[in-house]
């Protein structure tokens, strides 16, 4: 059945996207904050067994959005996801490389008893943790400065750049955001799951880290306006045939500001996201972490729109070949494709919401030392 | 231009990758069906030796799980990473069971295998048993979709190539799910799973037997497996690859391929049981053949020819020089020409403008193909027969021994005189087959459908991303270095805790843990 035209399965898919990145950036978020924090919040062996089991149980869900991001794009935006994966090249395989770490460092730490292999483990989940919670943000921080990619003969894609130039200032900057904003969100989460004395630590943690990620995101908005930002030229065909190369665009500085200033309202997305910031922290103060945590999300949300909203259409802009970048009227996937996918994910996607939200019910509560203690044997 | 050594390694890569995953997959699948069933058994009989049963055959599969978890990451990231091309061209229709398999599938086992775990207490014994059938449904499911996508590689129907966006795009749906090619992959692969971990259980649970540690235990996880890996090996070997055969022209070039069938024989063919398949000359020195047998399996009928590889290659001469007439033209529309008689032209041969593509390997310029750059094509567009020839027998072995080894391990857990130490013994050391089985089955499978990555669509040569030999030996050294590293650390946990058994639970009721009077 088809309801919507391709125009708006565009958009719509364009939506879904971003839904899925933000599903990962706040369920898969606080995961990869608590194993930033690990180190630090968890003082002995018990206390970190009590940050890993906070997370224990709902991880695995939590890092299939991940998983899914990558599945979406592929199936909806296949040239979008050829273009950035083969040209990201070494960015995603750091990230993996250090992704693999988690599913063993959570499963196998606690296995045996050995105090070394514990801490090796721990040290891995820092890592697992670490590095992807960094190397999104500078994966977005290269969206926004362009990819130096061109397409060649029957469409090959054929990419300029090298590492260097991935590991650029501009987005090492939005790197070190996605980090402090993910390490934040875990502090939240900390202190919602655990007592005592880690609940303290987070409390300070969120301050810290709630405080960073607003500097820097304040910091990254200055420097946008002098960036290069891009727009399209020549006349758009919202429901042609996907074809990346014909259309004309230029670049300029400030363009990222354009959309910005054609619909005046939406300076609300980087005003929730300081406005989320500030109540993320004088909720975590007053010891609501519930509500806390629900301004961290909302945070969240506002600083990955706010990129969103300055690039759209554009997904990948090509800094090299600039009509040949790819936005959202021309690398999608057929009308058919998308208007099937769109379907199951109606149906699904509610479907994933409930059943999550249902674990998490079944886990709520305190993680203490002597819940850990209880169960020696059977938790991480 | 692209160089053959960056194709070579990035299959090198994904045959790695991908192989490194299958380990840990099929058990997966087959286990979470099995702890289903002890659980089944645990709720229906209130007998808590089925809960600790399902605890324990738990703790390995998590041990499992996690490695098929961080090498499932690859999988799906790596099509866009080192197949660039591939996933431009057909993502529109190979990436949307993908990711029906994300929404529908990993979703639902991921979410659920953390209450598997910790959800004990939590939960009444209904919901746990619920969750445990969710979780071996949501690996099944997921099963499912990737061999849909990996079906429509091997058969590709449902889709057609459009010029304007240069790729090909879904026509039908319906097709593509309903592929015969995936839905006997779909239950090939699982009832392989099945029989994976059947005969996991079977062989820890005859060490254990053979010890004589926790006779109760033990002898019930071996008779749970034993029927279930009898019933499992069956569909393996009954269901088979074989109807998957029928279906287009590079199935039946994988077939003769598997046979080392150089001519189109008087039907019914022979099979050739054993021999040493030699490309060059084309024969199969010192062959040893059953007459008819091999026509029979292949087409069921006695007077229907399996097509000779030497035909097939006559065929594909005749496509190539139409994919070269398909590649002119979609050169003309690329620029522009839009003319009616172009387009009909065009779409009268565009069938086979994947043959056109096989010239890429030996020249830039498609159109202007020399006689012997066309021959070259000709001669590659078949597979390798040696390689093919020699793990298909390797996996038909190690599925007959396992028929053989369920067989006698189903007597020998309903008739307790048969229990004898060889057949406990035969069961401990069978464990290694099914992965063998697997391993070359999807070797079978991928290798089979070269120079293909979809069949007759896409060659495997183009596929490839545009990256340099050097990130290629770095991110496959990589992968190899810290993916043995991880199996080596599998390996002695699961070793780990099958020496300690069921007292791993901490019961208070094991070997181990108190005096066991045999």
């Amino acid at each position: 059945m088809m309801i919507f035209d391709y125009e708006t399965l565009r958009i719509i898919w364009w939506g879904f996207l971003g839904a899925l990145i933000i599903g990962f950036a706040i369920t898969g978020g606080f995961d990869l904050g608590v194993g930033v924090l690990l180190p630090f919040l968890g003082k002995t062996d018990e206390e970190r067994r009590v940050i890993l089991n906070s997370v224990g149980p709902t991880w695995e869900g939590n890092q299939v959005w991940f998983v899914m991001s990558g599945g979406a794009l592929f199936a909806a935006w296949p040239t979008v996801y050829a273009v950035s994966f083969s040209s990201l090249y070494f960015a995603l395989l750091l990230t993996l490389f250090a992704m693999f770490l988690r599913p063993l460092g959570f499963d196998y730490r606690s296995k045996l008893p050995k105090p070394l292999w514990r801490e090796n483990w721990d040290r891995a989940l820092f890592v697992g943790s670490f590095v992807p919670a960094l190397v999104f943000g500078i994966a977005f921080g290269n969206l926004l400065k362009g990819i130096p990619f061109h397409f060649e003969t029957d469409m090959r894609i054929v990419y300029f750049g090298s590492l260097r130039e991935l590991l650029n200032p501009f987005s090492l900057l939005v790197g070190l955001i996605s980090l402090s904003m993910f390490t934040m969100h875990g502090a939240v989460y900390l202190q919602i799951k655990t007592i005592g004395d880690i609940n303290k630590r987070a409390v300070r943690s969120v301050m810290i880290f709630t405080i960073l990620t607003l500097v820097l995101f304040a910091l990254a908005g200055g420097w946008i306006t002098t960036l290069d930002g891009y727009h399209i030229t020549s006349e758009i065909f919202p429901n042609a045939a996907s074809n990346p190369i014909a259309k004309f665009v230029k670049k300029e500085p400030g363009l990222w500001l354009d959309n910005y200033g054609h619909l005046p309202g939406l300076w609300a997305v980087p005003a929730s996201a300081f406005m989320g910031g500030i109540l993320t922290i004088v909720l975590s103060m007053f010891n609501r972490p519930g509500s806390a945590f629900i301004f961290s999300c909302i945070t969240i949300a506002s600083i990955i729109l706010t990129a969103a909203c300055s690039m759209f259409p554009f997904i990948i802009p090509s800094s090299i070949s600039l009509n040949s970048s790819l936005t959202v009227w021309d690398s999608s996937s057929s009308l058919r494709t998308l208007n099937l996918l769109f379907w199951i994910t109606v149906i699904f996607l509610p479907l994933i919401m409930i059943y999550t939200s249902w674990v998490y019910r079944v886990f709520r509560g305190k993680v203490t030392i002597e819940h850990i203690r209880k169960n020696n044997h059977t938790l991480y | 231009m692209i160089s053959d050594a960056v194709v070579e390694l990035s299959r090198w890569q994904f045959a790695v990758t991908s192989l490194y995953h299958f380990l840990f997959v099929p058990l997966t699948i087959g286990l979470s069906v099995l702890l289903a069933i002890m659980e089944s058994t645990y709720v229906l009989t209130g007998r808590e030796i089925y809960k600790d049963m399902t605890l324990f055959w738990g703790k390995l599969f998590g041990i499992n799980f996690a490695l098929g978890v961080t090498t499932g990451l690859t999988m799906e990231f790596q099509f866009g990473m080192n197949w660039s091309y591939f996933s431009h061209y057909v993502g529109d229709v190979f990436g949307a069971p993908l990711a029906i398999e994300g929404l529908m599938a990993f979703f639902m086992e991921s979410t659920f295998v953390g209450l598997f775990f910790f959800g004990w207490d939590k939960l009444t014994k209904g919901q746990h048993l619920t969750i445990t059938w969710l979780v071996a449904l949501g690996s099944n499911l997921s099963a499912l979709w990737i061999l849909v996508a990996n079906g429509w590689m091997q058969n590709p129907v449902g889709a057609e190539f459009n010029y304007e966006t240069m790729r090909m795009e879904v026509t039908s749906f319906g097709a593509l799910i309903f592929n015969p090619a995936a839905q006997v992959k779909f239950v090939h692969t699982v009832a392989a799973g099945y029989t994976t971990a059947s005969a996991f259980v079977l062989g820890i649970s005859a060490y254990y037997m053979l010890k004589g540690r926790d006779s109760a235990f033990s002898q019930r996880s071996y008779t749970i497996a034993a029927g279930f890996g009898l019933a499992s090996v069956l569909a393996v070997i009954v269901l088979g690859d074989e109807s998957g055969y029928t279906d287009g022209e590079v199935q039946k070039a994988k077939l003769a391929a598997i046979e080392a069938e150089w001519h189109t024989e008087e039907p019914p063919a022979a099979f050739t049981v054993i021999g040493i398949p030699d490309q060059e000359a084309m024969v199969t020195h010192h062959a040893i053949k059953i007459p008819w047998v091999l026509g029979l399996i292949g087409t069921r009928s006695i007077d229907t020819p399996i097509i000779g590889l030497t035909e097939i290659l006559d065929n594909n001469r005749v496509h190539i020089r139409n994919g070269i007439k398909a590649y002119g033209l979609l050169q003309q529309l690329r620029e522009g020409d839009r003319d009616e008689v172009l387009i009909a032209e065009f779409e009268s041969v565009k069938k086979d403008l994947g043959y056109g593509l096989l010239l890429k390997q030996y020249t830039e310029k498609v159109v202007d193909a020399t006689d012997e750059q066309i021959e070259l094509a000709v001669k590659n567009s078949i597979p390798q027969v040696a390689p093919l020839f020699w793990t298909f027998r390797v996996m038909v072995a190690c599925g007959f021994i396992m028929l053989i080894v369920f067989v006698i391990a189903v007597v020998a857990s309903s008739i307790r005189k048969c229990r004898k130490d060889w057949i406990l013994k035969l069961s401990l050391y069978t464990i290694p087959l099914p992965w063998i089985a697997c391993e070359t089955g999807w070797f079978v499978a991928e290798f089979g459908r070269q120079p293909w990555t979809i069949a007759e669509v896409l060659p495997t040569f183009l596929s490839a991303s545009s990256l340099t030999e050097w990130d290629i030996i770095l991110s496959l050294s990589g992968y190899i270095f810290l993916y043995t590293i991880f199996l080596l650390i599998e390996m002695y946990l699961m070793m780990k805790y099958i020496k300690q058994g069921p007292s791993s639970l901490h019961r208070r009721r094991y070997h181990f843990e108190i005096d066991e009077r045999g």
